[in-house]
């Protein structure tokens, strides 16, 4: 089947790419950019995407699909679809399941069931058996069987000295360890420790527990010459340190959700349970030094840590509520309402954040947008305004604490492994 | 006169008015409970529901016999959060109390904003009895009673709430109300109990209780929660006592007009010893019988408004 993408803006910034033209799809392939004839446009499919950006496909480096284990939650297939419908083609699944990714086994039934999908998924496998912090997991194996890297999201890998063996193993594959960083004994809490906290009389979890596991792992990396990456970085003092230890040439890359950019601890005064999150929502000061790492390099990539969650779990008193909300499906919006519009970010700057950084990172290679490659591709348009609306979601769950905000700029179709979603439908192309 | 929320959830942000009004109705409620019949029909066939997720003996009773001077029909509904977790949810529990066609429920959890929470699911009045480590506000309108009733004001008054200020519900509500009504308000405890920015309130901090005692007009000595694991942040109830602890000698040493408040339980030996919780600066068990005064003027208020 042929598609033809008409007068679509093409935007790769490792291509050095930045041209407005004619964009011929035929079974999946990109078989012509511009100096389309009569011919091309017979029988093809055409979509008009003029004043739209074509850019290589999304990654999400940080989910939760929640299979196996939690299907009532999400599944392979939902998480996957929202994945589509929220503008990415790839997305990297995180270990704490149940059973946890850390036999061979769980991975290739991930690859499995998602093996049909326009979305294509990485696991990532658990660093430790069972995520107990206790023996590395087997790497080599789990490596081989299709993991892109090592974590014991949830919660950071238990002791230095088995963080040690995980950073210098890994070291074989050059594979990441991705640090979920808190410090256990410092995190008993619900929210941010702060005055807020301090006024709603709920538990705090003061922004030391992170930075002190950012330190750790910093010099663990330079120590051990592996590489970690820093999941959902919440903290200023953390982006500081990153920000220093990458000076200091140190392997060391870190990721932000957008509710850490977008947000802060002020919205827990209305008690929602939609704002709870690990690690929590923090203040002004600390949501401007995300944004600022993100604009000089020091966040390399933005990552949603969807988390979906049932309903009766979340309407649960908040102390007792699980920590966690959606992302996928509205990171785009947020990203272009509050960092590209409001001038933070280029849109260069937010394909590296989404489509390029991700996969260096995870040593995947970045979709190109050339003739003869296989079409991996996200069409944006930035200006679209909508309203988030948690009733239409293709993921299962329904936490989210954006509904009905208006958003500028979404995802309006993507398309990978001979398939495109768009307008709401997925197709074979 | 009436209050200006048809719920009492906290003392933060009630304004000054309400709060006074409430001191004027349970005036006049402290009279009825000096009477031989002190049993009054105003809240008569309206049902309360007494909602207590945690323990609690003082509050609930406490509750309970100002909802029985007032006539209405009560249920007490008690049971541990821990439990009911692995049961019936918190919301499923609220909707079934609420088809038996209840007007006021009174809530007590561990978890702070379940009386918030209540309020989106729930048509009752809402009276908050000590949610978390957030609020108690009943508890802190009764202290501000017993200390006008001691003082005769409040305006200028220098109010120091003394011990593990991290950890208590009553410290906050304390904060707000006597704030409110022009007291100046200090915080007296180890630094380990002292929370993040408590200073922001305009509240003073003491990390020496010879000088809180020194420069205030009243005390208002909280227990030492053991139950919550106090353990982690002082080093033992020995140490506690020996430099917190409120004692005779400390008192006529320091300051013999002192009013000396506590919201019971007491711990004796630990943050008050029995001279000074028996003595004649205290009046611990006036603010029991200032407590049902109090509730009876708030169900009154809050029972009596068209919602």
């Amino acid at each position: 089947m042929k598609i033809v993408l008409k007068q679509v803006n093409l935007l790769h910034p490792g291509q050095k790419l930045n041209e407005k033209n004619d964009l011929l799809i035929e079974e999946g392939i990109i078989k012509k950019i511009g100096g389309l004839d009569e011919e091309d446009f017979k029988l093809a499919k055409v979509y008009d995407f003029e004043n739209k950006y074509c850019v290589p496909g999304f990654f999400d480096m940080h989910v939760h699909l929640r299979e196996p284990g939690r299907e009532d939650e999400e599944t392979i297939e939902t998480g996957c679809n929202a994945a589509a419908a929220g503008g990415f083609t790839a997305v990297a699944c995180m270990p704490n399941t149940n059973p946890p990714i850390d036999s061979a086994e769980i991975v290739r039934f991930i690859k499995e069931k998602s093996s049909k999908h326009l979305v294509d998924v990485y696991p990532v496998a658990a660093a430790t058996l069972a995520r107990k912090g206790e023996s590395i997991a087997p790497m080599l194996e789990l490596y081989d069987a299709g993991a892109v890297a090592f974590s014991d999201d949830g919660s950071a890998i238990k002791t230095a000295g088995i963080l040690r063996n995980a950073l210098e193993y890994s070291r074989m594959i050059n594979a990441p360890i991705i640090e979920h960083c808190e410090e256990e004994t410092l995190a008993d809490g619900a929210m941010n420790e702060s005055f807020t906290s301090t006024i709603l009389g709920l538990p705090g979890i003061p922004n030391v527990a992170e930075d002190i596991i950012v330190m750790r792992d910093i010099m663990l990396a330079e120590f051990t010459g592996g590489k970690v990456h820093i999941a959902h970085i919440s903290s200023k003092n953390a982006v500081d340190l990153v920000r220093q230890a990458k000076k200091r040439g140190i392997r060391i890359t870190a990721e932000v959700a957008p509710h850490h950019f977008t947000l802060t601890e002020e919205m827990l005064k209305t008690f929602d349970t939609n704002y709870k999150m690990n690690p929590p929502l923090r203040t002004r000061v600390d949501v401007e030094a995300l944004i600022e790492g993100l604009k000089d390099g020091t966040i390399d990539c933005i990552a949603s840590d969807h988390a979906p969650h049932s309903i009766e779990e979340k309407e649960m008193e908040f102390i007792f509520a699980p920590n966690g909300i959606l992302g996928l499906e509205t990171q785009i919006g947020l990203v272009f309402s509050e960092l590209v519009h409001k001038k933070h970010l280029t849109l260069n700057q937010v394909i590296e954040k989404f489509a390029v950084n991700p996969r260096k990172i995870l040593n995947i290679p970045v979709p190109l947008i050339k003739e003869g490659e296989a079409a991996n591709l996200t069409i944006i348009d930035p200006d679209l305004i909508w309203t988030v609306d948690i009733s239409k979601f293709k993921s299962k769950a329904r936490n989210s604490p954006f509904d009905k905000r208006l958003l500028a700029g979404r995802s309006i179709s993507v398309i990978n492994n001979r398939k495109m979603f768009f307008e709401e439908k997925f197709f074979a192309i | 006169m009436s209050l200006s929320s048809r719920h009492l959830l906290g003392l933060n942000g009630v304004p000054k008015e309400d709060i006074q009004l409430i001191l004027d109705t349970a005036r006049t409620f402290r009279e009825v409970l000096e009477r031989p019949i002190k049993k009054v029909p105003t809240l008569q066939g309206k049902t309360i529901v007494n909602l207590f997720y945690e323990n609690s003996t003082r509050t609930r009773i406490s509750f309970e016999l100002a909802q029985k001077r007032l006539s209405a029909d009560t249920i007490n509904f008690t049971t541990s959060a821990s439990s009911a977790k692995k049961g019936e949810t918190f919301k499923d529990t609220v909707r079934n109390i609420e088809a038996m066609k209840v007007d006021m429920i009174i809530v007590r959890h561990q978890s702070a904003g379940v009386p918030q929470y209540l309020t989106r699911i729930s048509k009752a009045n809402i009276i908050n009895a000590g949610d978390g480590l957030h609020e108690h506000p009943t508890q802190g309108l009764l202290d501000i009673y017993s200390i006008i009733e001691k003082k005769g004001r409040l305006e200028g008054l220098n109010v120091c709430i003394a011990g593990d200020i991290a950890h208590s519900r009553v410290a906050l509500s304390n904060i707000f109300g006597l704030k409110t009504m022009g007291a100046n308000v200090s915080v007296c405890g180890p630094t380990t109990m002292i929370p993040a920015g408590i200073e922001s309130l305009g509240v003073k901090v003491y990390n020496n209780i010879d000088k809180a005692i020194a420069e205030n007009n009243v005390l208002n000595v909280l227990r030492i929660q053991l139950e919550r694991d106090a353990g982690r942040r002082i080093p033992s109830l020995r140490e506690y006592h020996q430099y917190f602890g409120i004692t005779a000698e400390r008192l006529e040493k320091r300051n013999k007009e002192i009013l000396i408040l506590h919201p019971g339980p007491i711990n004796r030996g630990v943050e008050i010893s029995s001279e000074v919780a028996d003595g004649p600066y205290q009046v611990i068990l006036d603010q029991v019988t200032n407590g049902v005064a109090v509730r009876m003027a708030v169900l009154y208020l809050l029972g009596t408004m068209h919602n």
